[in-house]
């Protein structure tokens, strides 16, 4: 039990030894050294993750691993090991940044056991034990009126979304009377007879999905949560909370509803077209970039439901793949946008004027970050993107591609926006020169690295595909 | 001699320029790195030099055919058993011609910049960026994969969106650059859906397996795709299409030429590189990459695109006609040139006297790359000296500036296809394929032939006669590192048109011998005669005709000398069809519904909304909470009762 629960066990002692330390009373008020020892450990833990694992199950078939889950935690340390990194400006003059990260890996935690689930229930607790947390984290800046205003966003809507959530799954105990996934399989083969009933549950159980991965039409507390949170907890609700809950539907999919394809089909095709055009259309017109993030957010998770509808296995490796760039680049972009929030409190896109000339390193990272969002090769994102449509289309959804192909020049036009006021706008009152912390630029290191050479390293794709699976 | 392991060595000298020179730019004076950038250029050329003639000439040929050597080879990426990106490169005629090309013409434009360019800000930038697209059109032209010839056709955009943007203080070279971006992407996209379509039914990444197995009736891939339908047409027709209408994009056919006259914004030596000699006819090279399989397996697609090329070229002509700008007449006239390359590979097919079509293009862009480089250059130093690029400063520059003088005349004659200059030869070649095949095409060409030499020399004469005009006394040519490679271009302007072409690029590789016909080059000579002598008439010197012609023809003149209006149309569907009917109400809904109602403030750019308090009490969650339940229920509702697998 300890080797298969070994990523979980990890995190709780992470939880056990921060709670210690948060005792010891402090001496100054400078908390570096503390930040630093924190670092480390989260690095060791990524480092864990190397550690072959082994295919098991526990509790009664509810906890399942294996090497694709364990691919998947170690994404999921791999990115908030460089939020934290990133988040380290914004912590140092903080009192309570131990309890960011007691609440930061109990939300991680809850995720792992989210993805390890092959049981509804194990799910469900997993998901609502990464959610908690993750309200009292957007609302983590005390004095800010934003930041308690979003917590508190966050946490309405997902009771919402929880009840519903909930209420579905009620109703496929009924119908199935089981809430395994492998039991569920076998009973929910789409045959007519009670075709409505399961249809109903089934669409509510996929609400409760939709609202985490914040795809339209659930999307509406996305901007505003995003926008009134600290910058650290946005980029890890934009790609450490929406990704696992990604992994997470990939294996209900695939597994709990294999037989039900032409139902979810087609809702993921509809919400998935729905997601990108309007992620984009109003991504077009933010000026905040923090919301525009947001928007830009939304748009790439429409992306990813086309690399879940190939459902094979280049459909589940394609997305892992994606994910993966994608930390790089959100988390490329959302780091470049939280050193300058940290040092000179500046958001929007106006202040981004003539930031080239001042800070030539930043921007180059937030203009590769912006095309490999938008999919320019050579960057990883284009690659992220290509074996996505691929995927799609091995199974002949060439309209869902053309509709993808038309946002994605959407969306060119707006990252491009950026990129232009960064390099090519003139400013009177520049963001001036600033040196931020050496963790935040090892942070943007690894980011750009990853999006220059995760693209061309042919093994990191080969490897997932080889764990991947399919219908 | 059958190592070709130097090969490599070709694209990777400008990437180590690129890297070099953008690492240390604010370190290295124009001196260096202008000279690093030449040199480099300079063993290139030299590279691809030897390899033209090892391959031509030594060990290209087996038993009479030219074969495809693949030099390297390696498996990159394996998406799964039976597919897998490979990356390499290979050398058959078409490409190690494209590669004479693409390096001559580079290593001219380097020297030239060197004096053009000098003591602008950002010198040693702007040669990066110049070594960043020698280095990709070079790797796109060697690609053996599909998928690594889409990744530096995307390169070679973005290079070209960086230099088309080097002036990047002047607002109209900004939104040029982003114009000639987003269309050439628009185009791309289809690109990318057609080589995934094709790729997927293929099973294969690899061009030549695609070839192999997609012109093979008997093959499986061949059967699968030729009866998948889509909207009624057979799916491998369509894909075709949208990987040409990818190549239309770069090489700006219509509909999607419109960025190629704004994209004059950039350096002229870039236009002379990118969009005249080399990266706009990546559109010819593609098509001409994947002829095997539009040729024996989808001949209905070479027709449309000989239609639209030749429609293109004729239209581009007429507008080249009435614009003043002199590096927008060049524009067009690189627009109808490139429509008369795809025209011919257009009414080109497999085998036998058809494959001539193909040979002309290629032949056709050969020459087209030289002469339209010495344009261009020579455009180059008259604007250099005038300081404009409008004609009506311009004029009776002939006594000024005699070298630049010669070669531009030389340019003229050669596009206008006087013999012997090489214009003449390939341009015969493609009126003859033309007339071959379809003698509506073939009329079409004929009269843009005749246009061509009518605004050629309106051009010529504009700017070196036409009276002299009061300003620019003192203009004067001074001998500069400019002119050299104006000399060396019109040397080649007059030589290249002796290659006996279709001993050396034909679409199967083996060699053939022709005559010309006599009776279809007079028609071509006579016409294109004819055009110069309209043009001298109007203006050799300064004369009231073409004003009150233009006069008399006021509507057409009007409508021709606005572009047809094409660019209006096309603001009119994104601004007031696309921003209208979507965004605004987009716009609207985030604006009154989300921020208006929910949160009192507007949504103003300065940033004041995040300061706006979203109380908590406004019924902003209550109504985000009414919005998820409601749209569950009409998802549900949705599946329940209206879509039923």
């Amino acid at each position: 039990m300890l080797v298969l629960l070994r990523y979980e066990f990890i995190l709780v002692a992470l939880i056990v030894i921060f709670l210690l330390a948060w005792l010891i009373p402090g001496k100054s008020e400078d908390r570096s050294l503390s930040l630093f020892w924190i670092n480390v450990l989260l690095f060791i833990n990524f480092l864990f993750g190397f550690i072959p694992v082994e295919e098991g199950v526990l509790f009664n078939n509810m906890f399942y691993t294996n090497e694709a889950i364990g691919v998947q935690k170690m994404l999921l340390n791999f990115g908030a090991l460089i939020i934290s990194l990133q988040a380290y400006d914004w912590l140092k003059s903080n009192r309570n940044a131990f309890e960011f990260y007691l609440l930061l890996i109990s939300t991680l935690l809850g995720m792992f056991f989210m993805i390890s689930a092959r049981n509804l229930l194990m799910l469900y607790v997993g998901l609502e034990m990464a959610t908690l947390p993750l309200a009292a984290l957007a609302a983590f800046e005390t004095d800010s009126k934003r930041s308690a205003e979003s917590g508190i966003k966050l946490i309405l809507n997902s009771v919402l979304s929880s009840a519903i959530f909930l209420f579905g799954l009620a109703l496929l105990y009924g119908e199935t009377g089981s809430l395994h996934f492998s039991d569920m399989a076998g009973k929910l083969t789409g045959n007519p007879d009670g075709y409505r009933d399961t249809t109903l549950s089934l669409l509510l159980v996929f609400t409760g999905f939709g609202f985490k991965i914040s795809i339209v039409p659930f999307h509406l507390w996305t901007a505003d949560v995003y926008e009134g949170a600290p910058v650290s907890i946005t980029s890890y609700l934009s790609v450490i909370s929406k990704s696992s809950v990604v992994f997470v539907f990939i294996s209900f999919l695939y597994i709990a509803l294999k037989n039900m394809a032409p139902l979810w089909i087609p809702f993921l095709m509809v919400t998935s077209v729905l997601t990108m055009t309007l992620g984009n259309i109003f991504a077009l017109r933010q000026q905040n970039m923090k919301r525009f993030l947001a928007f830009s957010s939304i748009a790439q998770a429409g992306y990813i439901l086309i690399g879940i509808l190939g459902a094979s296995a280049l459909g589940m490796s394609s997305v892992i793949f994606f994910v993966l760039i994608y930390i790089f680049s959100n988390l490329g972009a959302f780091g470049v946008v939280s050193v300058i929030s940290a040092q000179t409190g500046k958001e929007n896109l106006d202040d981004y004027k003539g930031m080239y000339h001042t800070n030539p390193m930043l921007s180059l990272l937030l203009l590769l970050s912006m095309f490999s969002l938008a999919g320019v090769p050579p960057t990883a994102g284009f690659f992220g993107k290509l074996f996505m449509l691929m995927a799609a289309a091995g199974k002949g959804y060439y309209i869902l591609i053309l509709i993808a192909a038309l946002n994605m020049i959407i969306s060119l036009y707006y990252y491009l926006r950026i990129i232009k006021s960064m390099f090519m706008d003139k400013s009177e009152s520049p963001i001036a020169y600033f040196r931020s912390s050496i963790y935040s630029r090892i942070a943007l290191v690894i980011c750009f690295a990853g999006i220059i050479l995760t693209g061309f390293f042919s093994g990191i794709f080969d490897y997932f595909y080889s764990i991947s699976f399919g219908i | 001699m059958d190592s070709w392991s130097y090969i490599i060595w070709i694209p990777l000298l400008p990437l180590i320029t690129f890297v070099a020179i953008g690492l240390f730019e604010s370190r290295l004076t124009e001196k260096i790195s202008g000279l690093a950038g030449c040199v480099s250029m300079g063993i290139s050329t030299f590279l691809s030099y030897c390899a033209a003639w090892q391959y031509f000439f030594i060990s290209g040929k087996s038993e009479e055919v030219y074969r495809k050597i693949i030099t390297l080879d390696f498996t990159w990426l394996k998406l799964s058993p039976s597919l897998s990106v490979e990356w390499g490169i290979l050398l058959d005629p078409v490409s190690v011609m494209m590669l004479v090309v693409i390096t001559t013409v580079s290593l001219m434009v380097f020297i030239y910049s060197t004096g053009y360019m000098h003591g602008e800000r950002g010198f040693a930038r702007y040669f990066s960026f110049l070594s960043l697209f020698s280095f990709s059109m070079i790797s796109l032209v060697l690609a053996t994969g599909i998928v690594q010839m889409y990744i530096f056709w995307e390169l070679v955009g973005v290079s070209s969106f960086l230099l088309i943007g080097y002036y990047y203080d002047k607002p109209s070279a900004v939104s040029a650059c982003k114009k000639a971006f987003i269309v050439t992407r628009f185009a791309d996209l289809f690109f990318l859906i057609g080589i995934l379509i094709i790729s997927w039914y293929g099973s294969s990444l690899d061009i030549q397996t695609l070839i192999a197995r997609l012109t093979d009736a008997g093959s499986p891939e061949f059967q699968a795709i030729k009866n998948e339908t889509f909207l009624g047409f057979s799916v491998l027709s369509v894909a075709l299409l949208m990987v040409f209408i990818g190549g239309a994009g770069k090489s700006a056919m219509f509909p999607l030429h419109i960025w190629l006259p704004d994209a004059m914004e950039g350096p002229t030596p870039v236009s002379a590189l990118i969009h005249a000699a080399t990266m706009v006819v990546a559109g010819v090279y593609l098509v001409a990459r994947l002829f095997p399989v539009y040729a024996i397996s989808a001949p209905d697609v070479l027709t449309v695109i000989a239609y639209i090329a030749a429609l293109t070229s004729l239209f581009a002509a007429v507008i080249a006609c009435t614009q003043f700008d002199i590096k927008r007449v060049l524009a067009y006239s690189t627009i109808s040139q490139i429509g008369y390359m795809l025209m011919s590979l257009g009414v080109a097919g497999w085998g036998g006297d058809r494959e001539f079509g193909f040979m002309a293009s290629q032949f056709h862009l050969f020459t087209h790359a030289m002469f339209k480089a010495l344009l261009f250059l020579c455009a180059g130093v008259v604007i250099h000296t005038i300081h404009s690029n409008y004609m009506q400063d311009m004029g009776g520059l002939w006594k000024k500036m005699p070298i630049t003088n010669i070669a531009f005349l030389t340019g003229c004659l050669a596009i206008a296809g006087i013999p012997p200059f090489a214009g003449f030869f390939s341009k015969e070649d493609v009126l003859t394929a033309a007339f071959e095949h379809d003698k509506f095409i073939y009329t079409m060409a004929l009269i843009t032939a005749g246009l061509t030499a009518f605004y050629m020399f309106r051009l010529y004469f504009r700017i070196f006669h036409y009276g002299t005009t009061a300003h620019h006394h003192d203009a004067k040519e001074h001998f500069s590192i400019m002119l050299i490679p104006l000399g060396i271009l019109s040397v080649l302007s007059l030589v290249t048109g002796f290659i006996p072409f279709s001993e050396f690029v034909t679409p199967s590789g083996k060699p053939f011998y022709y005559h010309m016909h006599f009776n279809l080059v007079a028609y071509a000579v006579i016409v294109s005669v004819a055009g110069i002598v309209i043009a001298t008439l109007f203006f050799y010197r300064r004369s009231a005709l073409p004003v009150a012609l233009a006069g008399k023809m006021r509507v057409i003149y009007l409508a021709v000398y606005n572009k047809f209006y094409i660019d209006e149309i096309y603001l009119f569907v994104t601004k007031k069809i696309i921003f209208n009917c979507i965004s605004r109400p987009a716009g609207w809904f985030d604006r009154h519904i989300i921020d208006g109602i929910f949160v009192n403030g507007t949504a103003n750019a300065t940033g004041r909304v995040s300061e706006e308090i979203k109380g908590l009490q406004s019924g902003n969650i209550r109504h985000y909470l009414w919005f998820f339940a409601a749209s569950s229920v009409i998802i549900i509702l949705l599946f329940l009762f209206i879509y039923q697998p």
